[in-house]
């Protein structure tokens, strides 16, 4: 296992105003995300714990381009991946992003 | 003085020769490798039908079986080489040259025997040029062909596979060559006559049917989420805006995808009429919800599938059908209307290049290359107008007169950035290339050249190269749509994010496409058993398609 951490600055905050909503599962090859509006509105965290090591620096790229393209701004994820590829893992941030923003709780 | 029916008395010679070993046209299974003896010379060119799908192998097993000091060196012209015993006539010296389009199954073992130097290698076709071949400078000697049943004269039903049959026939019986079929079962009357009996010269009745494998089947339950967004992404950016009514699709999992969504999301953005109506194209079972939902008019298709055939008798308003109610299908000319009649190609590929040209090659494996560059190329003869032919060439050429513009084929690459086992599908150089270097080929055996492609699709977007005006923008086009692979990962950020400005890229996002609709509940059917619900009980999986 791996624990990864990232922090970034967002350009404005993540739509909505639900507190939070999980997408995906833990699975080989998937994972899942929990998502929290747990932070200020111009910064967005995400940590990361995986069972494939030593791929950080292609984390690195995958949330810093998740941020630019859905400013997810107040936003706290928090990932349990199975060692899901780069694909995946962008469509399960969007995913939240998108189902946060969504109407209901 | 000079004879010129020197062929024509050698036929005669041949069939002659053969003659006392049958009574009329009719050869007993155990006497075919004498037949075979009897009939072939050595040296001379066989086509022994290897197609896709249907396979003549009791008379593979019959010439594996013959004599090598009265029948070798043979150069064998046939498109599909599937079962081990076309390489094994290698291994054993019978034949010893070959020309052919497909290897699938036997793709790791012809490229050992290529780099050890078994094989003389004439050249990997596609199937429309093997066949013009068998018409110009491949024309077989002899055709060892494979059909459902015959009568006593000889005349052939092929079943729905009919597929290469009559294209083999007409090369050979036509040009003084020997016709022997291999057939399932002798009748008083065939159910249809695909081939005329005057152009079959010896029949066999196997002990068991001929080998079909069901190539185009894919589980709906394999599909991932992944497939299923890349699929949205083809319908609302490319099948939509273009208006593709006429179309090929591949084989692979995306384009199953695609045909599973044209009943939920295809629905849901009001195309239905508008796109996916015409196709060439095998009857693919995932087609089914499409059918039923009243998406599809018409499907010309270049051979069966395992199951579909009283689906396909029940649907004859969609499928071309016989007088006697079953499929008939035929390779060539489904190629062609592929080539010529479709104003798109969508298909998936091993691995693309920085210039977009594709291959299914990789440095242990030869595949041959099938249909996919006959349907996956733009057609310089074609002559007719349709709206997606003359956008895509207004797009690629915005400048010139409209009425001296040609119009440009869709040809689509759709794939997830990695693919089997987190294999890139983008890379910095073909693994064909060094093959092409290893085995000393002229050419690299390249699926789909770059400058026939004009649009990749993978999670990440569409990247429509048509607008592309210089290589570098073609480049960063393709990179940018390469997710997180190396290529990928090397782009150029800003010029992606201009070439996105001008729609050359699209995302997701830029195409309205919700993420949370990537689920497998967008499927039509999501399993082999949904799709045999659809069918209302007519599809007939074959057993390893059966969980239930």
């Amino acid at each position: 296992m791996e624990d990864l951490s990232f922090q970034h600055r967002v350009r404005g905050r993540a739509g909505g105003t639900r507190q939070s909503a999980i997408v995906g599962v833990v699975a080989s090859g998937n994972l899942e995300v929990l998502v929290e509006r747990s932070m200020p509105d111009a910064e967005c965290a995400v940590d990361i714990k995986t069972a494939a090591v030593g791929f950080g620096a292609v984390w690195s790229v995958v949330i810093s381009d998740f941020v630019e393209r859905y400013s997810p701004g107040g936003l706290k994820f928090s990932i349990n991946d199975g060692g899901a590829r780069p694909d995946t893992v962008s469509l399960r941030l969007a995913q939240a992003v998108r189902l946060i923003a969504e109407a209901g709780q | 003085m000079t004879s010129w029916q020197n062929n024509r008395a050698a036929r005669d010679a041949r069939i002659a020769a053969g003659a006392g070993l049958a009574r009329g046209k009719v050869v007993e299974a155990h006497e075919v490798t004498r037949l075979l003896e009897a009939v072939i010379r050595p040296g001379d060119r066989v086509c022994l039908e290897g197609d896709n799908q249907k396979q003549a192998d009791l008379l593979s097993r019959a010439l594996l079986a013959v004599d090598l000091s009265r029948v070798n060196d043979l150069h064998m012209v046939q498109s599909g080489v599937v079962l081990p015993e076309h390489l094994d006539l290698f291994d054993r010296g019978i034949a010893k040259r070959l020309d052919y389009a497909y290897s699938g199954p036997q793709s790791a073992r012809i490229a050992r025997m290529l780099f050890g130097g078994k094989i003389e290698l004439g050249a990997v076709h596609t199937y429309l040029e093997l066949f013009a071949r068998y018409f110009i400078d491949l024309t077989p000697h002899v055709a060892l062909i494979a059909a459902v049943s015959a009568d006593r004269e000889g005349n052939l039903y092929t079943g729905p596979n009919t597929e290469d049959t009559p294209t083999v026939v007409e090369a050979t019986a036509f040009k003084d060559g020997v016709v022997i079929a291999q057939v399932n079962e002798i009748v008083e009357t065939v159910p249809r006559v695909d081939i005329p009996a005057d152009r079959v010269h010896f029949i066999v009745k196997a002990d068991k049917p001929f080998f079909v494998e069901p190539l185009f089947t894919r589980d709906p339950a394999a599909i991932t989420e992944g497939q299923i967004l890349t699929a949205m992404l083809a319908i609302k950016g490319i099948y939509a805006p273009y208006g593709v009514q006429r179309l090929n699709h591949g084989i692979g999992f995306s384009t199953a995808a695609i045909e599973l969504l044209l009943p939920t999301f295809g629905e849901r953005l009001g195309l239905k009429g508008k796109i996916a109506t015409q196709f060439a194209l095998n009857p693919h079972p995932a087609l089914i919800p499409a059918i039923e939902s009243g998406w599809v008019r018409q499907i010309h298709s270049f051979g069966s599938e395992v199951g579909m055939d009283d689906y396909i008798r029940a649907r004859s308003d969609i499928y071309f059908t016989g007088p006697d109610g079953s499929l008939r299908s035929n390779r060539a000319l489904c190629q062609t209307a592929g080539l010529y009649a479709c104003d798109m190609f969508i298909g998936s590929t091993l691995q693309i290049d920085l210039q977009g040209n594709s291959s299914t090659v990789t440095t242990s494996r030869i595949a041959g290359f099938g249909g996919a560059p006959n349907m996956g190329a733009d057609a310089r003869g074609r002559r007719h107008p349709s709206e997606p032919w003359l956008k895509a060439g207004a797009e690629a050429d915005p400048d010139s007169p409209a009425p001296l513009r040609r119009g440009r084929k869709l040809v689509v690459q759709i794939g997830e950035t990695f693919g089997d086992k987190n294999v890139p599908l983008f890379v910095e150089r073909l693994d064909a290339i060094e093959l092409a270097e290893k085995l000393n080929l002229e050419l690299a055996p390249v699926m789909i050249y770059g400058d026939d492609v004009t649009h990749i699709v993978t999670e990440e977007g569409v990247a429509n190269l048509l607008l592309c005006r210089t290589a570098q923008e073609r480049e960063q086009a393709i990179r940018g749509v390469a997710g997180y692979t190396e290529v990928g990962r090397r782009r150029d950020r800003n010029m992606v994010s201009c070439l996105r400005e001008r729609g050359v890229i699209r995302r997701p996002e830029d195409l309205g496409i919700n993420p949370l609709d990537a689920d497998r509940s967008l499927l039509a059917a999501r399993s082999i058993k949904d799709l045999v619900r659809w069918s209302g009980g007519l599809y007939a999986p074959p057993s390893k398609f059966r969980n239930w």
